[in-house]
C-alpha cells in the first residue's frame, strides 16, 4: 500500500511542470486528506505489535515523498534562477561608465623619478624661489659682476639686484647656510634664461645634486652621477663621460656626456664644490670637501620618451600629453 | 675660437687623425664645437689658363676653348660659361676627375666636338653657394698646379666653445702649447727678434690708471705702404680664423691677435693730436666706434685719448677718426695689457662683443706683450716697409703671481684616486709650471698665460685634466647611512597632483611669463613683476595668477578639435611687495565641455561650478572648506567664490566671466588654491565610535533665492540644538509648489547622543529649535 502511494507520488512529481501545482499535489499526499495521512491515521487500528513496523513504513515513504519533493523544488528554483540569470546578462564588451583619467605633464613624471632615485640613496628634495637675489644666482657662486661667466648665462632681469635664476644652484648656497655638513640635497625646479628655439626654452627645469661631506671625491661624483643615469635610463651598461669643463663654483669642473645613437650627448655638467662656495657659507673647506651636480630635465625626458622639441612640452597640446599618462 | 689645422700642425705637429686630435684637446677641456673640412672633396682639379676661345660651331652658347693644363699639348675643351675668355686662370677638371655630389668628368662630344675636361666655377667645386660662371684664379696661379695644393684646400677647420678661464688658447700660440703639453709632442716656436730702430721718434705716452693698465707698448712705424696686399698665406689663415681682409695694416695686427693672443691696434699716427693718454673716460665724453656706433662715456670705462680726443674704448673697439685706411703713411702700433676687471662687463654694456674685449676681459699673458709688438713690426715691415720708431714702453702695477701650494695628499682626497709625488710633478712639467717640491708639497707659480690658476684648487684640476678624467674610476661613496625626515603633516605635492588627475584633469606646464593685459583683464594687476629684459611683449611680466596659463592652453586646445578640455598646472606666481617679491606656489585648474566623457550611459551635460567645487573638497577633504561668494576681475560675479580652508583664504572659484571667453561655446570653471594651505594636513587621531544608531530627521523649507545655503546650515548648527551631529542639504527643488523668486531646500539632521537610543520625546525639542531657527531665517517650513 505504502510503496504504491511512493510510486503514485513520484511518478505524478515527475510529470508536474511549475512549483505551484506541485505543491497542490503535495497535498494530496501529505495534505490532511492525503493518501498518506489517512494511512498515519489508520495506524491507531492496527495492533500493538503491528504499529511500529507499519508506522516505520509510513514514515519511510513519507521521508521519500518529502525528499522526491524538495528535489522538485530545486529543480524548479534552480530552472527559475537560470531563467532570470539568462535574462539579465550583460553586453560585457560595452565601454565602462563615469569619469576618465588624466595624466601628469612628462617633466613632473621625469622629476618624480629623478627624486624617487635620489631618495634611495638617502638624498632630501630642497627648494628655493625663482625670482632670485642676484647675489644666491651668482656673487655666492663665485660669479662676480662683470665675470665673463654672466654673459653665458642670458639672464633675465628684474631690477638690478633680483633675477630670474638661471639655474638651481642657488639653492645650494640657501641650503648651506641654515644646515651643517654632513648635506645631501637635490633641488629640483624651474630656471630661466633669455633663449628661444627648438633646444631651448626661455622657461626649463633642472635638477641640482650636491653632497657635503668629509670623505666625498670627484671619484664618487662619478660614480654616483653615473649609477643615475644607469638607472634612470634602466641601462647597466650605458656609457658615461665627465669632460673637463669650467663652472665658476665648481673645480674641478666636468661636462657630462652619455653615450647616444654612437656618439656622445651632453646632459649636465658637475664638479666639486669650489671653496670660495663653501667659505660664503662658513663651511671649512679643509674639513668639507662636495660635489654638486646639475641635469636638464627636460633633456632627460626627451631622451627617455622620444621627445624631438623641447617647445612641446609648454604647448599643453593634449595630444601630446596623454601620451605620457 | 676657430683655426686651421694645418696652421696648428706648422706649431705642433703630433701623429694624431684629424679626429683623433679634436678628441685630445675636448677631452682636455678644449671642446671641439665643430670639426670640418674647408673644401669639399673632389681631385684632379688644376690650374689651368685659357689660350683660346672659339665659338662653337653648332652652338650659339657653347665656346671650344684651348687650354693649357700644364702639360705638353693644350686641351680642346667645350665650355658654356659666359665670362671664358682667353688668358684667364680658372680650375680645370681633367678627365677623370669626382667633383662634389660624385660627378665624374669623362671624355664627352659635346655637339659634335670633343671635349677633354671642365673649367669650373667654384659652385661646382663646392666651395661656394652660389657664383657667376667661371671662378677667374689669380694671375701668378702657377698653371698645372693642383688647385687643392694651390688653394691649401687639404685643410681642417677646428672650432673650440673656450670656457672662460682659458683665455690662453684664443691664440695659435697658447692652443699649440697646450696640444705640446696634451700629446707630448714638440713644440716648435717662432723666433720673433726685436726689429732694428731705424727712426728716431717716439710718441709720449702717458698711463694714469697703472692698475687698470699695467703695461702699455707703442711705437710709430712711418712711411708705410698701407696699400700693400696682404699675402695670401695671412689672408688664408685669417678668413680661416673666420676673420675678414680689410686692409694691410689691420689684417697685421688680426693676424697677431689670432697667432700671439694679443689683440693690437693700429692708429693712423698722422691722425693724432700729440701724445698717448690712457685713462678713465670722463663722464659724458662720447666717441663714434669703428662699426660707426655713436656711444656715450663715463668713468667706468677705460680709453685711449690724445691730447684733443678719446681714440678708442681701451681693449675693445677703435673710434673712427684715427683708424688706419688705404692712404695711411704713419702708423702708431699699440700692444696692451689691460687688466680683466678694466675690461670685463664693459662691451657688454655697449652691446658689444669683439675679439679684443673677449681676450682682454679673460686675461692675456703680460710676459708676450712686448714680444708681440715687435711680431707685428716685424710683419708690417715685410709686407708694407716703413720706418721702425724705439718702443714706448709704460709699466704700472703688474700681476703678482705668487707661489701656489698643491699637496699630493690634497690631490688625493679631492680626486679619489692617489698620484704619486713623481706623477704629479710630470704632469706639472708638461704644462710648463715651474714649481719645486718640499715632501709632498710643491710650491707652484703659475705661468703668465694662465690668469685662471691662484688657489690649490685650480692646480688639482690641471693635475685631474692632464692625468685624464676617464682615468679617475667611478667610486660609489661610502657614508653613514641615517634616515630622511618624513612628515606625516604635510601632504606631498605628488598625491595632490594624482588626485586631480584621478578626476580626469590633464596636468600643463606653461610659461611662468604673460602678457601685460593677460594681468591686467584677468588679475586686475595693473602693477605686475615686469622683465626688464623680455624676450618678447607676450612674455613681458611674471604670472601673478595661473589662469593665463591654463584659457591660453584651453584655447589653444579648442582650436584643434578638443570639445572637453580639463586642465590644471602647479607653480609659483608672482607679485610685488614693497620692493620685495612674492613667490607663491598655487594649484590651479580649468574644465570645461562635458561633465563626463562622451558615453552611452549618462546623458550628456556641460560641466559646472558645483562639478568643480567637488573636486576643490576633495583636493582638501577631510578639511571642510567653506565657499564665500566674492567678486574677481575673471569670473563671472554671480558665480565666483573665495574658498576659506579654517579661516585662512585658500583660494578662488568660479566661472570665467562671459566677456573672457565670447570665442567658447560652454562655461569654463576655474579653480586657484594656495599650495601651502592645500599640503597641510593633520596627523589622524581615533575617537570612540558612537553605539547607538544617529537617528535622521529631514526637514524643508521655502527660503528667497537670495538667501545661501550655507547661511541656513550655519544658523542651524550654531543653535546648538541637543544631539544634532550633522546638517546636510540634500535637495533643491523650484517649480511647482514653490513661489516664483523662493527656492525649496531639504536638509537631513542627524541627532544622536552617546550614551542612549534617542526617543521622539527627547529628539523634538532639537527639531522644534531648528525649525525656529530658519524662520527667523526667513526660511518657512514646508509640509
Amino acid at each position: 500500500m505504502e510503496q504504491q502511494i511512493l510510486d503514485q507520488a513520484l511518478a505524478q512529481f515527475e510529470l508536474i511542470g511549475d512549483e505551484a501545482e506541485l505543491e497542490q499535489v503535495k497535498a494530496k499526499y501529505l495534505g490532511k486528506e492525503g493518501s498518506l495521512t489517512a494511512l498515519l491515521k489508520g495506524l491507531g487500528k492496527l495492533s500493538a505489535e503491528e504499529r511500529p513496523a507499519a508506522g516505520a513504513r509510513i514514515n519511510q515513504v513519507k521521508q521519500a515523498i518529502e525528499a522526491a519533493l524538495q528535489q522538485r523544488r530545486d529543480t524548479f528554483a534552480h530552472a527559475r534562477l537560470a531563467t532570470k540569470l539568462a535574462a539579465e546578462s550583460l553586453d560585457v564588451t560595452m565601454p565602462g561608465r563615469g569619469i576618465s583619467c588624466g595624466g601628469l605633464h612628462p617633466v613632473t613624471r621625469t622629476l618624480a623619478r629623478i627624486e624617487q632615485l635620489f631618495h634611495s640613496l638617502g638624498f632630501a628634495v630642497s627648494t628655493g624661489p625663482e625670482i632670485e637675489q642676484d647675489f644666491y644666482n651668482f656673487t655666492a657662486l663665485n660669479i662676480p659682476e662683470n665675470h665673463p661667466a654672466r654673459a653665458m648665462h642670458d639672464t633675465f632681469y628684474i631690477d638690478p639686484e633680483h633675477v630670474l635664476r638661471t639655474h638651481t644652484s642657488p639653492v645650494q648656497v640657501r641650503y648651506m647656510e641654515t644646515n651643517q655638513p654632513p648635506l645631501k640635497i637635490i633641488s629640483p625646479g624651474r630656471v630661466y634664461r633669455v633663449d628661444s628655439d627648438a633646444t631651448h626654452s626661455p622657461m626649463f627645469h633642472q635638477v641640482e645634486g650636491l653632497w657635503v661631506d668629509e670623505h666625498v671625491s670627484f671619484a664618487n661624483l662619478k660614480g654616483v652621477v653615473q649609477d643615475f643615469l644607469q638607472r634612470f635610463f634602466e641601462q647597466d651598461d650605458l656609457q658615461v663621460r665627465f669632460r673637463p669643463s669650467f663652472f665658476p663654483f665648481t673645480e674641478p669642473s666636468a661636462e657630462i656626456d652619455m653615450s647616444w645613437r654612437g656618439g656622445w650627448l651632453e646632459i649636465g655638467g658637475c664638479g666639486m664644490v669650489h671653496p670660495n662656495v663653501l667659505k660664503h657659507v662658513n663651511i671649512d673647506s679643509e674639513k668639507y670637501l662636495g660635489f654638486a651636480f646639475g641635469l636638464g630635465v627636460e633633456r632627460l625626458a626627451m631622451l627617455r620618451y622620444g621627445v624631438n622639441d623641447l617647445r612641446q612640452f609648454y604647448e599643453s597640446d593634449l595630444r601630446f600629453l596623454k601620451q605620457f599618462n | 675660437m676657430k683655426f686651421s689645422e694645418n696652421w696648428l700642425r706648422t706649431w705642433v705637429n703630433p701623429e694624431l687623425t684629424s679626429d683623433e686630435l679634436g678628441h685630445v684637446l675636448t677631452m682636455a677641456g678644449l671642446e671641439v664645437e665643430d670639426l670640418a673640412p674647408v673644401a669639399s672633396e673632389f681631385n684632379n682639379v688644376v690650374v689651368a689658363q685659357v689660350l683660346s676661345v672659339e665659338k662653337h660651331p653648332d652652338a650659339d652658347r657653347l665656346n671650344v676653348c684651348q687650354v693649357n693644363v700644364g702639360d705638353a699639348e693644350p686641351l680642346t675643351i667645350v665650355c658654356g660659361a659666359a665670362n671664358v675668355a682667353a688668358g684667364l686662370k680658372v680650375p680645370c677638371a681633367r678627365i677623370g676627375a669626382v667633383l662634389p655630389g660624385d660627378f665624374r668628368i669623362k671624355q664627352a662630344k659635346v655637339r659634335g666636338v670633343a671635349s677633354l675636361g671642365m673649367l669650373c666655377s667654384a659652385v661646382e667645386l663646392g666651395l661656394a653657394t652660389e657664383s657667376e660662371g667661371l671662378w677667374i684664379l689669380p694671375v701668378d696661379a702657377p698653371v698645372g698646379m693642383s688647385l687643392r695644393e694651390y688653394l691649401d684646400l687639404d685643410d681642417k677647420l677646428f672650432t673650440l666653445k673656450l670656457t672662460p678661464n682659458r683665455s690662453d688658447c684664443s691664440g695659435m700660440k697658447g692652443i699649440a702649447r697646450e696640444v705640446a703639453a696634451l700629446t707630448g709632442s714638440e713644440l716648435k716656436s717662432i723666433t720673433i727678434e726685436a726689429q732694428p730702430v731705424t727712426l728716431d721718434e717716439q710718441l709720449p705716452v702717458i698711463v694714469k690708471d697703472a692698475q687698470a693698465c699695467p703695461l702699455y707698448c707703442g711705437r710709430r712705424v712711418t712711411g708705410v705702404n698701407a696699400a700693400a696686399i696682404t699675402p695670401v698665406w695671412m689672408q688664408r689663415r685669417l678668413e680661416r680664423s673666420g676673420l675678414r681682409t680689410i686692409n694691410a695694416i689691420v689684417d697685421i695686427t688680426n693676424y697677431v691677435m689670432m697667432e700671439q693672443g694679443q689683440p693690437m691696434h693700429a692708429f693712423d699716427s698722422d691722425k693724432l693730436t700729440g701724445g698717448i693718454t690712457v685713462r678713465r673716460a670722463h663722464k659724458d665724453e662720447s666717441l663714434t666706434l669703428l662699426n660707426d656706433q655713436a656711444i656715450v662715456l663715463d668713468e667706468e670705462v677705460l680709453v685711449i685719448a690724445d691730447d684733443a680726443k678719446v681714440l678708442a674704448l681701451a681693449g675693445i673697439m677703435g673710434g673712427q677718426g684715427s683708424g688706419v685706411d688705404a692712404s695711411t703713411k704713419d702708423v702708431f702700433l699699440e700692444a696692451a695689457f689691460f687688466h680683466p676687471d678694466a675690461i670685463a662687463g664693459r662691451a657688454r654694456r655697449y652691446g658689444l662683443a669683439t675679439d679684443s674685449s673677449f681676450r682682454f676681459e679673460r686675461g692675456v699673458d703680460f710676459a708676450a706683450t712686448r714680444q708681440a709688438l715687435e711680431r707685428a713690426t716685424q710683419l708690417l715691415l715685410e709686407i708694407c716697409g716703413g720706418q721702425v720708431g724705439e718702443i714706448t714702453e709704460v709699466r704700472g702695477e703688474m700681476p703678482v703671481r705668487s707661489a701656489i701650494a698643491l699637496r699630493a695628499s690634497r690631490v688625493a682626497r679631492v680626486l679619489g684616486v692617489a698620484l704619486d709625488v713623481d706623477k704629479i710633478a710630470g704632469l706639472l712639467r708638461r704644462l710648463q709650471f715651474e714649481f719645486t717640491l718640499t715632501g709632498e708639497e710643491y710650491s707652484v707659480t703659475p705661468p703668465g698665460f694662465r690668469f685662471d690658476l691662484s688657489i690649490e684648487s685650480d692646480l688639482i684640476e690641471e693635475v685631474a685634466r692632464l692625468y685624464g678624467y676617464d682615468n679617475i674610476p667611478a667610486l660609489a661613496p661610502y657614508a653613514a647611512l641615517t634616515m630622511l625626515p618624513c612628515s606625516e603633516a604635510e601632504r606631498p605635492l605628488a598625491k595632490i597632483q594624482q588626485t586631480l588627475v584621478g578626476r580626469d584633469y590633464q596636468e600643463i606646464v606653461s610659461l611662468a611669463f604673460v602678457e601685460e593685459q593677460v594681468e591686467r583683464d584677468l588679475c586686475g594687476n595693473d602693477n605686475p613683476v615686469a622683465l626688464q629684459n623680455p624676450l618678447a611683449s607676450n612674455l613681458a611680466v611674471m604670472r601673478s595668477s595661473l589662469i593665463g596659463g591654463l584659457v591660453g592652453a584651453l584655447r589653444f586646445n579648442l582650436n584643434r578639435k578638443q570639445a572637453r578640455v580639463r586642465l590644471f598646472e602647479a607653480g609659483a606666481c608672482f607679485a610685488k611687495a614693497g620692493n620685495k617679491y612674492l613667490q607663491t606656489q598655487r594649484l590651479s585648474g580649468i574644465a570645461y565641455g562635458d561633465r563626463l566623457p562622451e558615453q552611452w550611459g549618462a546623458k550628456a551635460a556641460p560641466v559646472d561650478f558645483y562639478d568643480v567645487k567637488a573636486d576643490v573638497e576633495a583636493l582638501f577633504a577631510p578639511r571642510v572648506l567653506r565657499f564665500v561668494a566674492a567678486a574677481h576681475p575673471a569670473l563671472h560675479p554671480g558665480r565666483s567664490a573665495q574658498i576659506y580652508c579654517a579661516d585662512k583664504m585658500a583660494g578662488w572659484i568660479g566661472e570665467l566671466h562671459p566677456q573672457w571667453q565670447q570665442d567658447m561655446a560652454h562655461a569654463c570653471i576655474w579653480f586657484e588654491v594656495e599650495l601651502d594651505v592645500l599640503m597641510q594636513a593633520q596627523v589622524p587621531r581615533m575617537s570612540e565610535i558612537a553605539r547607538f544608531l544617529p537617528v535622521r530627521r529631514d526637514l524643508a523649507v521655502m527660503v528667497a533665492e537670495q538667501v545661501s545655503a550655507q547661511s541656513l546650515t550655519d544658523a542651524m548648527l550654531n543653535a546648538a540644538a541637543p544631539y544634532v551631529q550633522e546638517v546636510v542639504l540634500f535637495d533643491v527643488y523650484r517649480g511647482q509648489g514653490v513661489i516664483q523668486g523662493k527656492k525649496s531646500l531639504a536638509f537631513r539632521v542627524s541627532l544622536q547622543d552617546t550614551q542612549k537610543t534617542l526617543t521622539d520625546a527627547e529628539i523634538e525639542p532639537s527639531i522644534a529649535l531648528l525649525v525656529d531657527v530658519l524662520n527667523r531665517q526667513g526660511a518657512q517650513l514646508r509640509m
